[in-house]
């Protein structure tokens, strides 16, 4: 069997989304031995063996949180020194862009970024991404020692498995581990509702909104929705809103029952993000817009115009949020 | 103080890319070739950092000869100098040999700092800045939507999912920026003028010191085995707004349960 090494991060005390996903993939590929680098990581063992991880290396020092990448780097590439996995599988988040980043340049590994999937092929293995907006989708084979994948978040859907405990191995930081960038202090910015990548509803804008303040419709609308607002490239590069929100190649991927994409145009980077919606509607004033050929409902219309219509219509049916 | 920016030709991102069928190389000859829109924000970052003092840019390039359009454009906002590292054994390098090139190149030019987009429009693997840190066992403090340079030190506010981490380190440092960090400046023409006789150093490996099976496809290990047209969703009904817009969604809405 391969050994298939997975980078496994926590959200808060518990098992990520994304690792639970990337854990349920790892174990239709091999082996999966899960690397947790996290003061906390001594209570996420037992549900990394839930979701498939047979043994799971933890290592518990601060370091891991105070800096950034440096010492999780050097302490994977460590145990990536020792046992020689056949892959190493990264969720496509913050950090582990950064680690495998770091990791592989240390040891010499290839790297695929935004993998959707991965297979076993010809007795290595190939993963799949999507390229130019989500119009192509490639399969590249990896071949070198321990090949690196980062999968995007949503690719998989994570299901448990029916594994025993997992048996535990402590990892020590390398003493000569650079520490590098020191972090100060963490600002959480107030928020209410869901999250982008676990909300059920999107709400997203684009330039048709016409001006950031306008951003409050949408953050309304979601409300009474119970859902989140994204936005596309054009108005995060225009410093209305924070890189966070941004739905598309460059930026979340998301798969809601719903997503409302007001004043986006749809251009394919946009699209590739949200096009795995269950259902699409969109308001955009041209009536040419590309995101009119993929939604389910288009309304030709100011989003100015029809948001708070839309708010004040769901008010007067007694959604209240 | 010196501060490098890395910037990339790319195809125009609102045209659809292509891959040439046998090689599964970028076609690079059709559509107009532009300046990574992300580049844009470091190169802005760079020179605000540098300000009007000694303080020099110099912007960093790998990519087929035409690629010195892009390094002209950067000396027009304000870039003092350029290197553009090009070479047919280049073709089909991978995140990593790619950092390998950047990095020797870095290293040559001896910035305090390097600055690099999050990622590129195109390739969006996102992994070359990080990995050109580690080569050069600088820290690396990526995604920043504020940066500012102190003393030695140089400190970011990092995106993070539910807001932002301060983070801080040491110079010299890589820095990736995201888009909307700052206001990118327009070349003037006295920019565009004057970029015309600005210094560009085109040095080849050999002159970096590169091992050729290192870099390009020799030196990368993935190859593209299969590219295939990606399945488009139908669309459905599309509806003038008279008026009733707002009404027929909610309706939608309704239908599907969402409310």
């Amino acid at each position: 069997m391969a050994r298939i090494f997975v980078f496994t991060e926590l959200s808060g005390s518990e098992l990520s989304p994304v690792s639970q996903e990337v854990l349920t993939k790892a174990r239709q590929l091999g082996d999966v031995e899960a690397v947790i680098l996290d003061p906390q990581a001594a209570g996420a063992t037992a549900a990394a063996g839930q979701f498939g991880a047979q043994t799971v290396y933890i290592g518990a020092d601060k370091a891991y949180r105070e800096f950034v990448a440096q010492p999780a780097a050097a302490a994977l590439a460590d145990l990536v020194e020792q046992h020689h996995p056949d892959l190493i599988l990264f969720g496509a988040t913050y950090d582990a862009r950064d680690i495998c980043a770091r990791a592989s340049a240390k040891l010499g590994l290839t790297v695929v970024a935004n993998a959707t999937d991965v297979e076993a092929q010809g007795g290595g293995f190939a993963a799949a991404s999507s390229i130019f907006g989500g119009t192509q989708n490639v399969l590249t084979e990896l071949s070198g020692p321990s090949p690196c994948v980062l999968m995007r978040p949503k690719s998989v859907t994570a299901e448990p498995a029916s594994g025993g405990p997992p048996k535990v191995v402590e990892v020590a930081l390398p003493e000569s581990a650079p520490r590098g960038a020191r972090r100060l202090d963490s600002v959480v910015a107030p928020a209410s509702g869901p999250t982008l990548e676990e909300a059920r509803v999107v709400v997203s804008g684009g330039r048709g909104l016409q001006d950031p303040a306008n951003f409050e419709l949408l953050e309304k609308l979601a409300a009474l929705l119970h859902g989140a607002v994204g936005a596309s490239r054009a108005v995060v590069d225009a410093g209305w809103v924070p890189y966070a929100r941004q739905v598309g190649q460059t930026g979340k991927t998301v798969k809601p029952d719903l997503y409302l994409a007001c004043g986006i145009s749809g251009a394919m980077q946009h699209t590739v993000g949200m096009k795995g919606a269950k259902h699409i509607v969109a308001i955009n004033r041209d009536r040419d817009a590309p995101i009119f050929k993929i939604c389910d409902l288009g309304v030709v219309g100011d989003a100015l115009k029809v948001l708070p219509a839309l708010i004040a219509e769901l008010e007067s049916r007694g959604v209240s949020g | 103080m010196k501060i490098a920016v890395l910037v990339k030709q790319i195809p125009d991102p609102s045209g659809v890319g292509k891959l040439d069928p046998t090689t599964h190389l970028l076609v690079r000859d059709q559509g107009e070739l532009v300046l990574d829109p992300g580049d844009s924000y470091g190169i802005e970052a760079a020179l605000e950092i540098a300000g009007a003092g000694e303080n020099q840019v110099v912007a960093i390039s790998m990519g087929p000869e035409g690629a010195v359009d892009v390094i002209r454009k950067a000396m027009a906002m304000g870039a003092a100098e350029g290197v553009l590292i090009s070479d047919e054994r280049l073709r089909g390098s991978d995140a990593l040999a790619t950092a390998r090139v950047l990095a020797a190149a870095v290293k040559k030019a001896e910035p305090d700092l390097l600055i690099a987009c999050t990622e590129s429009t195109d390739g969006y693997t996102g992994i070359v800045p990080a990995a050109i840190a580690e080569l050069l066992g600088w820290p690396s403090l990526t995604f920043a939507k504020h940066l500012e340079v102190t003393g030695s030190k140089v400190q970011i506010h990092r995106q993070t999912p539910e807001g932002h981490d301060v983070v801080e380190a040491d110079l010299p440092a890589v820095v990736t920026v995201t888009g909307g960090i700052n206001e990118p400046r327009y070349p003037t023409l006295k920019g565009i003028v004057a970029s015309r006789s600005r210094p560009l150093e085109q040095p080849s490996l050999e002159d970096l010191g590169i091992d050729p099976a290192t870099v390009g496809a020799a030196g990368s290990a993935q190859k593209i085995v299969k590219v295939e047209p990606a399945a488009q969703r139908e669309g459905g009904e599309v509806i003038e707004d008279d008026g009733s817009g707002a009404q027929r969604i909610a309706d939608y809405l309704a239908e599907l349960k969402v409310i």
